[in-house]
Protein backbone atom coordinates (compact mmCIF):
# COMPACT_ATOMS: atom_id res chain seq x y z
CA UNK A 1 0.00 0.00 0.00
CA UNK A 2 1.34 3.38 -0.39
CA UNK A 3 2.57 5.80 1.80
CA UNK A 4 0.83 9.34 2.31
CA UNK A 5 3.67 12.04 1.83
CA UNK A 6 4.11 15.91 1.43
CA UNK A 7 5.32 15.95 -2.10
CA UNK A 8 2.90 17.68 -3.62
CA UNK A 9 2.35 20.20 -0.56
CA UNK A 10 6.09 21.03 -0.55
CA UNK A 11 6.11 21.49 -4.28
CA UNK A 12 3.28 23.62 -4.09
CA UNK A 13 4.84 25.63 -1.13
CA UNK A 14 8.58 25.97 -2.26
CA UNK A 15 10.46 28.14 0.01
CA UNK A 16 7.16 29.40 1.38
CA UNK A 17 7.14 28.01 4.83
CA UNK A 18 4.00 30.02 6.00
CA UNK A 19 2.15 28.53 2.99
CA UNK A 20 2.77 25.28 3.74
CA UNK A 21 1.84 25.58 7.46
CA UNK A 22 -1.49 26.95 6.42
CA UNK A 23 -2.37 23.97 4.01
CA UNK A 24 -1.56 21.47 6.84
CA UNK A 25 -3.71 23.28 9.04
CA UNK A 26 -6.64 23.08 6.27
CA UNK A 27 -5.86 19.36 6.07
CA UNK A 28 -5.90 18.95 9.81
CA UNK A 29 -9.34 20.26 9.83
CA UNK A 30 -11.13 19.36 6.96
CA UNK A 31 -9.96 15.86 6.64
CA UNK A 32 -11.20 14.67 9.87
CA UNK A 33 -14.51 16.30 9.38
CA UNK A 34 -14.76 14.67 5.72
CA UNK A 35 -14.28 11.19 6.72
CA UNK A 36 -16.72 12.00 9.83
CA UNK A 37 -19.49 12.55 6.43
CA UNK A 38 -18.71 9.23 4.53
CA UNK A 39 -18.70 7.69 7.59
CA UNK A 40 -22.27 8.77 8.45
CA UNK A 41 -23.13 8.43 5.27
CA UNK A 42 -22.11 4.77 4.44
CA UNK A 43 -23.67 3.89 8.25
CA UNK A 44 -26.91 4.96 6.97
CA UNK A 45 -26.36 3.17 3.74
CA UNK A 46 -26.96 6.37 1.71
CA UNK A 47 -24.51 5.46 -1.32
CA UNK A 48 -25.49 8.47 -3.25
CA UNK A 49 -24.07 10.57 -0.51
CA UNK A 50 -21.46 8.38 0.21
CA UNK A 51 -20.11 8.88 -3.11
CA UNK A 52 -20.04 12.66 -2.99
CA UNK A 53 -18.17 12.76 0.65
CA UNK A 54 -15.91 9.88 -1.43
CA UNK A 55 -15.01 12.48 -4.22
CA UNK A 56 -14.26 15.19 -2.23
CA UNK A 57 -11.55 13.14 0.07
CA UNK A 58 -10.33 12.16 -3.18
CA UNK A 59 -9.08 15.66 -3.84
CA UNK A 60 -6.87 15.22 -0.62
CA UNK A 61 -6.14 11.78 -1.30
CA UNK A 62 -4.05 13.41 -4.66
CA UNK A 63 -2.36 16.15 -2.20
CA UNK A 64 -1.01 14.00 0.26
CA UNK A 65 0.75 12.13 -2.95
CA UNK A 66 -1.34 8.69 -2.97
CA UNK A 67 -1.50 8.39 -7.04
CA UNK A 68 -2.75 4.54 -7.39
CA UNK A 69 -5.04 5.11 -4.39
CA UNK A 70 -6.04 8.38 -6.35
CA UNK A 71 -7.76 5.57 -8.69
CA UNK A 72 -9.28 2.91 -6.04
CA UNK A 73 -11.09 6.02 -4.37
CA UNK A 74 -12.28 6.96 -7.78
CA UNK A 75 -13.42 3.37 -8.54
CA UNK A 76 -14.90 3.62 -5.40
CA UNK A 77 -17.06 6.74 -6.09
CA UNK A 78 -18.44 4.78 -8.88
CA UNK A 79 -19.33 1.60 -7.17
CA UNK A 80 -21.40 3.42 -4.54
CA UNK A 81 -23.07 5.86 -6.89
CA UNK A 82 -24.01 2.31 -8.33
CA UNK A 83 -25.06 1.26 -5.17
CA UNK A 84 -22.26 -1.01 -4.68
CA UNK A 85 -19.82 -0.98 -1.45
CA UNK A 86 -17.06 -2.72 -3.66
CA UNK A 87 -13.29 -1.49 -2.75
CA UNK A 88 -15.04 -0.19 0.84
CA UNK A 89 -12.32 -2.24 2.79
CA UNK A 90 -9.63 -0.46 -0.05
CA UNK A 91 -10.97 2.77 0.32
CA UNK A 92 -11.10 2.93 4.26
CA UNK A 93 -7.70 1.45 4.25
CA UNK A 94 -6.49 4.60 2.87
CA UNK A 95 -8.65 6.94 4.82
CA UNK A 96 -6.93 5.30 7.82
CA UNK A 97 -3.23 5.98 6.83
CA UNK A 98 -4.11 9.39 5.49
CA UNK A 99 -5.78 10.16 9.21
CA UNK A 100 -2.69 8.59 10.87
CA UNK A 101 0.13 10.47 8.54
CA UNK A 102 -2.16 13.78 9.42
CA UNK A 103 -2.10 13.77 12.71
CA UNK A 104 1.52 13.28 12.95
CA UNK A 105 2.00 16.84 10.63
CA UNK B 1 -8.06 41.66 -14.62
CA UNK B 2 -10.04 40.17 -11.46
CA UNK B 3 -11.64 37.01 -10.63
CA UNK B 4 -13.65 34.81 -8.15
CA UNK B 5 -13.11 31.55 -6.21
CA UNK B 6 -15.92 29.33 -6.00
CA UNK B 7 -15.18 25.81 -4.28
CA UNK B 8 -16.75 23.79 -0.97
CA UNK B 9 -13.32 22.97 -0.11
CA UNK B 10 -11.16 25.83 2.00
CA UNK B 11 -7.98 23.44 0.96
CA UNK B 12 -8.81 24.07 -2.68
CA UNK B 13 -9.19 28.05 -2.57
CA UNK B 14 -6.21 28.36 -0.76
CA UNK B 15 -4.37 26.11 -3.42
CA UNK B 16 -6.10 28.52 -6.17
CA UNK B 17 -5.35 31.93 -4.33
CA UNK B 18 -1.42 30.75 -3.92
CA UNK B 19 -1.42 29.93 -7.23
CA UNK B 20 -2.73 33.17 -8.15
CA UNK B 21 -0.88 35.02 -6.25
CA UNK B 22 2.59 33.92 -7.41
CA UNK B 23 2.02 32.85 -10.82
CA UNK B 24 -0.48 36.19 -12.35
CA UNK B 25 -1.51 39.19 -12.36
CA UNK B 26 -4.95 38.39 -11.39
CA UNK B 27 -6.11 40.04 -8.61
CA UNK B 28 -8.85 37.58 -6.41
CA UNK B 29 -11.92 40.08 -5.05
CA UNK B 30 -13.18 37.37 -3.59
CA UNK B 31 -13.58 33.81 -2.65
CA UNK B 32 -16.94 31.57 -1.77
CA UNK B 33 -17.99 28.41 -0.25
CA UNK B 34 -21.00 28.20 -2.00
CA UNK B 35 -22.79 29.19 -5.12
CA UNK B 36 -25.35 31.03 -3.72
CA UNK B 37 -23.06 33.42 -1.61
CA UNK B 38 -21.22 33.61 -4.84
CA UNK B 39 -24.59 34.38 -6.97
CA UNK B 40 -25.39 37.56 -4.55
CA UNK B 41 -21.77 38.93 -5.07
CA UNK B 42 -22.07 38.78 -8.91
CA UNK B 43 -25.60 40.66 -8.56
CA UNK B 44 -23.60 43.49 -7.61
CA UNK B 45 -20.25 43.47 -8.80
CA UNK B 46 -19.00 42.40 -12.09
CA UNK B 47 -15.51 40.13 -12.46
CA UNK B 48 -13.86 38.72 -15.18
CA UNK B 49 -12.96 35.29 -14.41
CA UNK B 50 -14.22 32.52 -11.89
CA UNK B 51 -12.77 29.13 -11.04
CA UNK B 52 -15.85 26.91 -10.22
CA UNK B 53 -15.99 23.62 -8.81
CA UNK B 54 -18.05 21.46 -9.79
CA UNK B 55 -19.15 19.09 -7.30
CA UNK B 56 -20.60 21.09 -4.35
CA UNK B 57 -23.57 20.70 -1.89
CA UNK B 58 -27.41 21.90 -3.31
CA UNK B 59 -25.92 23.53 -6.07
CA UNK B 60 -23.46 22.22 -8.58
CA UNK B 61 -20.69 24.24 -10.95
CA UNK B 62 -23.54 23.50 -13.89
CA UNK B 63 -26.68 24.93 -11.80
CA UNK B 64 -24.31 28.13 -10.82
CA UNK B 65 -23.81 28.86 -14.67
CA UNK B 66 -26.93 28.55 -15.55
CA UNK B 67 -28.48 30.62 -13.29
CA UNK B 68 -25.92 33.70 -13.99
CA UNK B 69 -26.84 35.93 -16.73
CA UNK B 70 -23.68 36.74 -18.60
CA UNK B 71 -21.69 34.50 -17.27
CA UNK B 72 -17.96 35.85 -17.57
CA UNK B 73 -15.03 33.29 -18.80
CA UNK B 74 -15.57 30.33 -16.43
CA UNK B 75 -12.04 28.06 -15.60
CA UNK B 76 -14.06 24.63 -14.11
CA UNK B 77 -11.74 23.11 -11.30
CA UNK B 78 -12.84 19.49 -10.54
CA UNK B 79 -12.31 16.53 -9.07
CA UNK B 80 -14.23 14.49 -12.11
CA UNK B 81 -12.90 14.14 -15.19
CA UNK B 82 -16.39 12.80 -16.65
CA UNK B 83 -18.20 16.44 -17.27
CA UNK B 84 -15.06 17.25 -20.21
CA UNK B 85 -17.36 17.42 -22.96
CA UNK B 86 -20.35 18.78 -20.86
CA UNK B 87 -18.07 21.67 -19.69
CA UNK B 88 -16.91 22.34 -22.98
CA UNK B 89 -20.78 23.19 -24.11
CA UNK B 90 -20.85 26.33 -22.43
CA UNK B 91 -19.19 29.44 -24.69
CA UNK B 92 -18.32 31.17 -21.35
CA UNK B 93 -16.58 28.10 -20.24
CA UNK B 94 -12.31 28.49 -21.07
CA UNK B 95 -10.79 25.54 -19.84
CA UNK B 96 -10.89 22.34 -16.85
CA UNK B 97 -8.82 21.88 -14.68
CA UNK B 98 -8.44 18.71 -12.62
CA UNK B 99 -7.56 18.27 -8.85
CA UNK B 100 -5.07 18.41 -7.52
CA UNK B 101 -3.59 21.26 -10.18
CA UNK B 102 -0.57 21.73 -11.09
CA UNK B 103 1.39 24.75 -11.44
CA UNK B 104 2.48 24.47 -15.43
CA UNK B 105 -1.61 23.51 -15.94
CA UNK B 106 -3.15 26.30 -13.69
CA UNK B 107 -0.58 28.95 -15.53
CA UNK B 108 -1.76 27.68 -18.90
CA UNK B 109 -5.49 28.12 -18.04
CA UNK B 110 -5.16 31.26 -17.18
CA UNK B 111 -3.42 32.35 -20.37
CA UNK B 112 -5.97 31.15 -22.16
CA UNK B 113 -8.53 33.35 -20.02
CA UNK B 114 -6.59 36.14 -20.89
CA UNK B 115 -6.37 35.69 -24.12
CA UNK B 116 -9.92 34.84 -24.61
CA UNK B 117 -10.57 38.30 -22.69
CA UNK B 118 -8.23 40.29 -24.75
CA UNK B 119 -9.94 39.16 -27.74
CA UNK B 120 -13.45 39.43 -26.48
CA UNK B 121 -14.08 42.36 -29.13
CA UNK B 122 -13.71 40.26 -32.40
CA UNK B 123 -15.67 37.66 -30.46
CA UNK B 124 -18.72 39.97 -30.63
CA UNK B 125 -18.60 39.96 -34.02
CA UNK B 126 -18.53 36.09 -34.07
CA UNK B 127 -20.61 35.43 -31.21
CA UNK B 128 -20.04 31.97 -31.50
CA UNK B 129 -16.33 32.01 -31.84
CA UNK B 130 -16.37 28.98 -34.06
CA UNK B 131 -14.09 29.77 -36.47
CA UNK B 132 -11.23 30.15 -33.53
CA UNK B 133 -12.19 26.82 -32.33
CA UNK B 134 -9.79 24.13 -34.31
CA UNK B 135 -10.07 21.06 -31.47
CA UNK B 136 -12.44 19.46 -29.29
CA UNK B 137 -11.93 17.29 -26.13
CA UNK B 138 -13.09 13.72 -25.61
CA UNK B 139 -13.18 11.85 -21.73
CA UNK B 140 -11.58 8.31 -22.01
CA UNK B 141 -10.48 6.38 -19.71
CA UNK B 142 -10.02 9.59 -17.50
CA UNK B 143 -8.26 11.19 -19.87
CA UNK B 144 -9.00 14.76 -21.73
CA UNK B 145 -7.86 13.77 -25.67
CA UNK B 146 -7.57 16.39 -28.23
CA UNK B 147 -9.16 15.74 -31.56
CA UNK B 148 -8.16 18.08 -34.14
CA UNK B 149 -11.71 18.56 -36.14
CA UNK B 150 -9.90 18.79 -39.28
CA UNK B 151 -8.90 14.96 -38.62
CA UNK B 152 -12.38 14.05 -38.50
CA UNK B 153 -13.35 11.75 -40.85
CA UNK B 154 -16.64 10.90 -39.70
CA UNK B 155 -18.99 10.20 -36.64
CA UNK B 156 -21.05 7.79 -35.97
CA UNK B 157 -24.05 7.37 -33.16
CA UNK B 158 -23.82 4.09 -31.34
CA UNK B 159 -26.69 4.00 -28.92
CA UNK B 160 -25.76 5.98 -25.87
CA UNK B 161 -22.26 6.26 -27.34
CA UNK B 162 -20.57 7.85 -30.38
CA UNK B 163 -18.01 6.34 -32.71
CA UNK B 164 -15.61 8.91 -33.75
CA UNK B 165 -12.79 8.12 -36.67
CA UNK B 166 -10.29 10.07 -36.92
CA UNK B 167 -7.12 10.20 -39.91
CA UNK B 168 -5.04 8.29 -36.59
CA UNK B 169 -7.24 6.65 -34.46
CA UNK B 170 -10.65 5.75 -33.31
CA UNK B 171 -12.76 6.69 -30.03
CA UNK B 172 -15.67 5.62 -28.41
CA UNK B 173 -17.47 8.29 -26.32
CA UNK B 174 -20.11 8.16 -24.20
CA UNK B 175 -22.10 11.24 -26.04
CA UNK B 176 -24.54 11.78 -28.81
CA UNK B 177 -24.70 12.97 -32.15
CA UNK B 178 -26.61 15.83 -31.46
CA UNK B 179 -23.59 17.07 -28.96
CA UNK B 180 -20.89 16.54 -31.16
CA UNK B 181 -23.20 18.38 -33.89
CA UNK B 182 -23.15 21.43 -32.07
CA UNK B 183 -19.07 21.51 -31.73
CA UNK B 184 -18.22 20.58 -35.05
CA UNK B 185 -17.92 23.91 -37.71
CA UNK B 186 -20.85 23.51 -40.08
CA UNK B 187 -19.10 24.15 -43.41
CA UNK B 188 -16.77 20.97 -42.45
CA UNK B 189 -19.10 18.75 -41.13
CA UNK B 190 -22.62 17.46 -42.36
CA UNK B 191 -25.48 15.13 -41.25
CA UNK B 192 -26.12 12.91 -44.18
CA UNK B 193 -28.16 10.41 -42.05
CA UNK B 194 -29.58 9.84 -38.52
CA UNK B 195 -26.45 7.83 -37.47
CA UNK B 196 -23.82 9.58 -39.21
CA UNK B 197 -21.72 13.05 -39.30
CA UNK B 198 -19.12 13.58 -41.88
CA UNK B 199 -16.19 15.57 -43.00
CA UNK B 200 -17.31 16.69 -46.59
CA UNK B 201 -13.96 17.49 -47.53
CA UNK B 202 -12.85 13.88 -46.79
CA UNK B 203 -15.17 12.36 -49.03
CA UNK B 204 -13.88 10.05 -51.73
CA UNK B 205 -16.76 9.47 -54.02
CA UNK B 206 -20.60 9.67 -53.63
CA UNK B 207 -22.44 6.74 -55.46
CA UNK B 208 -26.37 6.89 -55.35
CA UNK B 209 -27.13 6.81 -51.72
CA UNK B 210 -23.88 7.00 -49.89
CA UNK B 211 -20.01 8.43 -49.72
CA UNK B 212 -16.95 6.92 -49.36
CA UNK B 213 -15.14 8.61 -46.85
CA UNK B 214 -11.23 6.53 -46.36
CA UNK B 215 -12.53 2.54 -46.37
CA UNK B 216 -15.97 3.26 -44.60
CA UNK B 217 -19.24 3.37 -46.87
CA UNK B 218 -21.68 6.01 -45.06
CA UNK B 219 -25.50 6.07 -45.94
CA UNK B 220 -26.49 9.11 -47.25
CA UNK B 221 -30.62 9.63 -46.36
CA UNK B 222 -32.90 11.01 -48.75
CA UNK B 223 -33.66 14.14 -46.81
CA UNK B 224 -30.03 14.63 -46.51
CA UNK B 225 -28.90 14.05 -49.85
CA UNK B 226 -30.03 17.48 -51.27
CA UNK B 227 -27.57 19.64 -49.34
CA UNK B 228 -24.65 17.51 -50.06
CA UNK B 229 -24.72 17.84 -53.13
CA UNK B 230 -25.24 21.80 -52.76
CA UNK B 231 -21.77 21.55 -50.94
CA UNK B 232 -20.06 19.92 -53.49
CA UNK B 233 -18.00 21.94 -56.37
CA UNK B 234 -19.39 20.34 -58.91
CA UNK B 235 -17.68 20.46 -62.88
Amino acid sequence: METPNLNYINELSGDNEEFKIKIIDILKRELPVEVQVYQEEIEKANYTQAAKAVHKLKHKVSILGLEKSYYIASDYEDNLNGNSVALKNDFEAILKAMQEFVIQL
Amino acid sequence: MNCIIIDDEEMARAIMIQFIANYTDIEVVADFSNAIEAIKFLNQNEVDLIFLDIHMPNFTGFDFIQTIKNPPHIILVTSDRNFAIEAFEYECIVDYLVKPITKDRFIKAVQKAIFMKTNASSKEVNPKGEDNVNEFYINIDRRLIKIEMASVNIVEAKGDYIHIKTDGKNYIVHSTLKKIEDKLPKDLFLKVHRSFIINTKKIIDIEDNSVLIAKDVIPVSRANRPELMKRLNLL
